[in-house]
């Protein structure tokens, strides 16, 4: 516990590490405190305001239904945030898990699950997503089992690789010398060294969650309408774009800040614990 | 008539190092210098050995030779010229043109410092191309010649290969023969034989000689290995904390030094032809940058007076032509060493002896294919037919080079690795579980390990307290405050008190983890302890100590040591008895006063003919070739293909059998007993004839 | 080195079967099949046992499995689920459009990213590092659809040079989809380009770091010499597994462009095909997808087998 807080401590030191947390906390701290502070209802249409740019009543202006884009802006992170954030601990919790024990115990265990793995990861991700999501709905309920598993899947390889890495060490075999039972060494021994790299891909993860998140939004396979969302306002605000940026170019600077944001931080978290970021593709 | 212009003479002094300071700026804005007014000049055809541990700034100072810095150093002052160029000023194409020419290095890993994409002909070739006159046709030739005249053999094999194909001897050849093709004036050596096996290292230094004695090409060998350096050069300088300390003719420096520290240095080596313990040397090295204003040996030495803590003594000239830089140089021969004495005798032990049975161990894992196909992997074993009897109280130490399985044995002997054959039991007992899964927690607590690495050996996540409460809590049911307890009295038992209770691994220097990693072995209190190569990764001046605490629980405790070392001046002072591996097997075993000074198989006369002293008089015996093997054979003797004393098909087609010297001393050799004890005479005679 | 390339080979034969399984058994468990998406509201009772007799759709898993495996492997996938067109007509066009969105973009984002990620690791930290460091990041983590959008917005609403959207069809010649598929290129090699150029940077200054390359220098090679002939061979390596993920990863990403463009590729059909619960068609986009991920990756592991001197050699000598 208290490591996290020199952790913390130290990671907003760093310029991308302040910048990223404060751009995090703020994102969050809206999404909390949104609903009431915003002057509009979000379904309030209105066919006399169509499209109006941003003026002293909207400061955001307003959308093709006449909604106000500065209610539906500071609305639209909340679903997306809430998915993310319960998301992608569960992500890395079993993907590290399943990739620590993995990384311990090797063998034949470990070749066929692995296989198995990189059979799932020759998917792409989007139609892993959207079968699940078509069959079985896209409530909250879906979308979190649905995002915490397919991306707790390279979390397996990462944790595995970090997991390789310490069981080699010589600390580790004197465990297993000594006698000490396999739950206590991944404990003990592993667990400790490994957070470090886990700490920086929880970070990663949930950029990439908001991103497929946000991009199944725009797709129509998301947050259902009227709920607020970026990506789905987006994806609204497309055909009249020309006419109308506001409505699609509020979200989108949202929605860029708090990834951005978490990216730095990121960035930042891993040249403080001193962690290689891997480099890999998203999903 | 014409006078030789000043010009025209070849200048002597090659390498002029003058006041030479160089050092890093830290992340407060502090200037910490790495070298310290370094005066060192060099001349043509020399032979100078930089000695130092860790922190001394030998290799900074051997590269600076060359104008280069690591990355963060820079040059607070002084200069290093070459052939009266200032190096450090010098633009980037003439640097070019003399580096890996007329001053060329050959670095520490060669391994690591070939291009791994490149094939060595092509690396011979760039270098040809860089500092030799010779066209493009003629490279492939030239090649071969040197690469025959660092006694490479099959040089066209070698130059289609790529690095990684060859081995640790073999690269560091090639690096020579690569930094011979400019015809250089000064060779930079950065400790080129370390982590070479104890024969490819006395071949390599052997050929160094000649290339000096041939050639006229002067060599700068840095090193911590005073062995070494008493082999190859003539002049010795002692490097401390970024300081000359001493500097003087290798007789002198090495047989009656007159700095302090040279003095300590010396006397904490262990000798292979001295049986006692060498006298351990209180302290540890200052980190490079962190030496003060004043002497920076003086807070570990015996003759610091209050003068040495405020004044810089400065580098002086003695009467014997050796520098020094001490205040009281004088006082040096008059240290007294600790009454050295020969390894303890256990008190009476209640330990039971451990016996390895026809013990047989193999690396090899069934692939795919032979798993479908449920059949075992075809290949000979690692080690085979191991038979030892560990004493109670004693040390029995498993010596060989790369290949013997020693460390193999002693994985088996963990649990860490399943024999394929045999057993390992207490005597009278029935066999241990194959492997830890398999072992009761008793037998676990008496077998313990201790490994080389003292910064892998310890989580580098954990206190020193949560490190010795590991195997208190496994094998003792004690409550919180006996653990902690128990905790402090290891750590002063072996010397470090309780404030390191809780420091973490990145707080403590090489020697202290080690002495953790000890502690932390003995909280179990074991029956036998496993020594994997415990002193190797350690500063020469550290080691002793560590030796001597080992030594002092063996005796306190009777407990047994299976000691694993590739140094057989450390195995001399520690052990009892002594086998001999080759390729995972048996040649000798008995007791190490007589396997020292009467080696019978062919191979322990090999392995200790090759051994080094640092005594510019010894010479080793180069009796076999430095090849490395990669398997046993597969049948008869696993020495017949480098044995001097070969006898033919008996040697290739049958297992040699056992030869009792007496009822502890057992050696496997065709040849009968008799001969082996007349040829031994007989070359005694011919050395001291 | 022949057997670990037939090793290879059939480990990646084995993935795809598991990945056939996988995707049969995926759709074997959603709730409907062909039959209910032909029939919808008339899939009930008689008319819908009738159905799947005709269609075959009563006998057990493993047989229609072998069947539908045994028609892949000759490229038959069947009919669509409005028994109307043939599964392989359909995806053919699609494949080849998404192939030659796929193939410029690789042309285009290749060289810029291995140029970009050679400069940048050679000046490091300076200004050009910087600057192509962060614009790697921010290309990196914005959603596709965000910057198509945006790139939309400017190239083609206010300045109007590209056209922002593709109006040619699915079985239009490639010709027609020229000038309208310089936008969605960019898009997606932008994302390629910025993954790519991240490793090729890091692998370099790993490279530049090395004790081989220090040795290099001391031995007197030229700067310029020692950076293509000790530095790029041994930095370049590595890159070549990102590249093959990343184009595996063109193939997924790839569909959210589509549908911001509206180009007739095998993304969008994949999403109309999930919306139309059309499984047959989803199996075979699914199949194929993942054998081209498979191929890819197996191309790049031969690669660097082939590239990597330390790997040809056999391994593994014990101590």
């Amino acid at each position: 516990m208290k490591r996290i807080f020199e952790v913390l401590k130290e990671v907003a030191s760093r310029p991308s590490g302040a910048i990223g947390l404060l751009l995090v906390l703020l994102h969050i701290a809206i999404a909390i405190c949104s609903p009431w502070i915003v002057p509009y209802d979000f379904k309030a249409i209105s066919a006399l305001d169509i499209l109006t740019p941003p003026d002293a009543k909207h400061l955001f202006g307003t959308d093709q239904m006449g909604r106000d884009v500065l209610t539906r802006t500071l609305l639209g992170g909340r679903e997306a945030i809430l998915v993310t954030a319960i998301a992608t601990p569960i992500a890395v919790f079993w993907g590290g898990l399943l990739g620590i024990y993995l990384g311990l115990v090797g063998g034949r265990r470990d070749d066929v699950i692995m296989r198995i793995v990189d059979a799932f990861l020759s998917l792409p991700w989007i139609l892993k997503m959207l079968l699940l999501i078509v069959t079985f709905g896209n409530g909250i309920h879906v979308l979190i089992p649905t995002l915490a598993f397919f991306y707790g899947i390279p979390v397996i390889r990462i944790a595995r690789a970090a997991a390789h890495s310490v069981v080699a060490r010589d600390y580790v075999l004197a465990a297993r010398a000594r006698g000490q039972k396999r739950l206590t060494i991944i404990r003990r021994e592993l667990l400790p060294n490994v957070l470090d790299a886990l700490m920086v891909e929880g970070a990663m993860r949930w950029s990439w969650m908001l991103l497929a998140f946000s991009s199944l939004s725009f797709l129509g396979f998301g947050v259902s309408p009227p709920t607020p969302d970026w990506g789905l306002m987006v994806a609204d605000s497309r055909t009249f774009l020309p006419l109308a940026p506001w409505a699609g170019l509020f979200p989108i600077a949202f929605l860029s800040s708090l990834i951005i944001g978490i990216n730095m931080l990121a960035d930042a978290l891993a040249k403080t614990l001193g962690v290689d970021r891997a480099q890999k593709a998203p999903i | 008539m014409h006078k030789k212009r000043q010009s025209d003479m070849p200048i002597q002094t090659i390498i002029d190092i003058q006041n030479l300071t160089v050092g890093f700026t830290d992340k407060n804005g502090f200037e910490r210098p790495v070298l310290r007014n370094i005066d060192l000049q060099i001349q043509r055809g020399e032979t100078v050995g930089l000695v130092g541990e860790s922190g001394s700034g030998k290799s900074t100072l051997a590269l600076a030779a060359m104008g280069y810095l690591k990355t963060g150093l820079r040059v607070f002052g002084g200069s290093a010229q070459f052939c009266g160029t200032d190096m450090f000023k010098l633009a980037r194409t003439p640097l070019q043109a003399l580096r890996g020419g007329k001053i060329a290095l050959i670095p520490q890993n060669s391994g690591q410092s070939l291009t791994p994409t490149m094939r060595i002909g092509a690396q011979m070739s760039e270098a040809l191309e860089l500092h030799s006159s010779l066209p493009q046709s003629a490279h492939v030739q030239r090649s071969l010649e040197l690469l025959t005249r660092v006694r490479l053999p099959d040089p066209h094999a070698i130059l289609t290969r790529y690095p990684h194909e060859l081995s640790g001897g073999q690269q560091q050849r090639v690096a020579l023969a690569m930094a011979l093709t400019g015809e250089p004036l000064a060779l930079l050596l950065d400790e080129p034989t370390t982590g070479l096996d104890v024969t490819t290292q006395a071949h390599i230094l052997e050929l160094l000689r000649e290339i000096n004695e041939q050639t006229g090409t002067a060599m700068v060998y840095v090193s911590h290995d005073l062995g070494a350096i008493a082999r190859v050069c003539e002049r010795v300088v002692v490097l401390y904390a970024g300081e000359v300390v001493s500097d003087g003719i290798t007789r002198t420096v090495l047989r009656s030094p007159s700095h302090p520290y040279a003095h300590g240095l010396l006397a904490s080596i262990p000798r292979v032809a001295d049986a006692r313990m060498p006298t351990p040397l209180d302290g540890r090295p200052p980190a490079p940058g962190e030496a003060g204003p004043a002497c920076a040996f003086a807070p570990r030495c015996v003759l610091a007076s209050e003068r040495c803590q405020l004044e810089r003594p400065p580098l002086r000239r003695l009467v014997n032509g050796e520098q020094v830089r001490c205040h009281f140089p004088e006082q040096t021969s008059s240290i007294d060493c600790a009454d050295s004495r020969v390894a303890r005798v256990a008190k009476q032990s209640q330990v039971r002896p451990l016996k390895l049975d026809r013990l047989g161990v193999s690396y090899a894992r069934p692939s795919l294919v032979d798993q479908l196909l449920g059949r075992e992997p075809n290949s000979s074993l690692t080690v085979q037919d191991v038979n030892l009897r560990i004493g109670a109280g004693e040390t029995l130490a498993l010596v060989g080079e790369s290949g013997s399985g020693k460390s193999t044995i002693l994985k088996a002997v963990a649990g860490l690795l399943a024999p394929a054959c045999g057993s390992i039991s207490f005597a009278d007992e029935s066999a241990l579980g194959a492997q830890v899964e398999q072992r009761s927690q008793s037998h676990l607590r008496k077998i313990q390990l201790i490994f080389q690495n003292p910064d892998d050996s310890l989580n580098p996540r954990h206190t020193v307290a949560t490190i010795l409460a590991q195997p208190l809590e496994l094998y003792f049911k004690l409550t919180r405050a006996e653990v902690v307890e128990r905790s402090i009295s290891l750590l002063e038992r072996v010397r470090l008190g309780a404030h390191y209770m809780d420091r973490l691994p990145s707080q403590m220097s090489g020697g202290e983890k080690q002495r953790v990693a000890i502690a932390r072995a003995f909280a179990a209190e074991p029956d036998v302890v496993l020594c994997d190569e415990v002193t190797s990764a350690l500063d020469v001046s550290v080691q002793a100590a560590v030796l001597d605490l080992l030594d002092e629980l063996r005796a306190e405790r009777g407990t047994s040591y299976l000691f694993v070392s590739h140094d057989l001046a450390v195995v001399r002072a520690l052990a009892h008895r002594v086998a001999v591996l080759y390729q995972g097997r048996l040649c000798e075993i008995g007791p190490s006063a007589a396997i020292y000074s009467q080696p019978l198989h062919p191979y322990t006369q090999v392995l200790l003919g090759a051994v080094l002293e640092p005594d510019p008089d010894h010479a080793p015996r180069l009796l076999a070739n430095d090849v490395v093997e990669s398997e046993p054979p597969k049948s008869g003797c696993p020495f017949q293909r480098r044995c001097p004393v070969h006898q033919g098909a008996a040697c290739d087609r049958e297992l040699p059998p056992w030869q009792h010297v007496d009822e502890n001393h057992h050696i496997r050799c065709h040849i009968p007993l008799a001969n082996l004890m007349q040829t031994l005479s007989a070359g005694k005679k011919s050395m001291h004839a | 080195m022949l057997k670990l390339l037939f090793r290879r080979i059939f480990l990646g034969g084995l993935t795809v079967i598991i990945v056939s399984m996988i995707i049969f058994g995926a759709v074997e468990m959603l709730p409907g099949d062909a039959c209910t998406a032909l029939l919808q509201q008339d899939a009930r009772g008689e008319t819908l046992k009738q159905c799947q007799e005709d269609l075959g759709l009563n006998r057990p898993a493993v047989l229609r499995y072998t069947d539908w495996v045994g028609g892949a492997a000759k490229g038959d996938f069947g009919l669509t689920a409005h028994r109307n067109k043939k599964v392989s007509d359909l995806v053919g066009d699609r494949v080849k459009n998404s192939l030659l969105l796929g193939l410029c973009s690789l042309a285009l984002g290749l060289p810029l990213a291995f140029a970009m990620g050679i400069a940048a690791a050679l000046k490091r930290d300076r200004w050009l590092d910087l600057s192509v460091s962060s614009l790697a990041i921010v290309a990196m983590t914005i959603p596709e659809f965000v910057s198509a959008t945006v790139l939309i917005l400017i190239f083609s609403a206010w300045l109007g040079w590209l056209p922002g959207i593709v109006t040619a069809s699915a079985s239009s010649p490639l010709s027609a989809f020229f000038p309208e598929i310089i936008l969605p290129v960019v898009v997606l090699s932008m994302v390629m380009t910025a993954h790519i150029l991240r490793t090729v940077r890091s692998s370099m200054l790993e490279v530049l770091d090395s004790d081989y390359v220090r040795m290099a220098t001391l031995k007197g090679v030229p700067y310029s010499r020692m950076i293509v002939r000790h530095v790029l061979p041994n930095a370049l390596l590595p890159a070549i597994n990102v590249v093959a993920l990343t184009v595996a990863w063109l193939l997924g990403g790839v569909v959210v462009i589509e549908t911001v463009f509206n180009y007739p590729g095998l993304g969008r059909l994949m999403v109309s095909a999930i919306s139309d619960r059309d499984l047959g068609l989803v199996q075979a986009i699914a199949l194929i997808v993942s054998c081209v991920y498979v191929t890819v990756n197996l191309s790049a592991d031969i690669l660097s087998l082939l590239a990597n001197p330390r790997l040809r050699t056999s391994m593994g000598r014990n101590s």
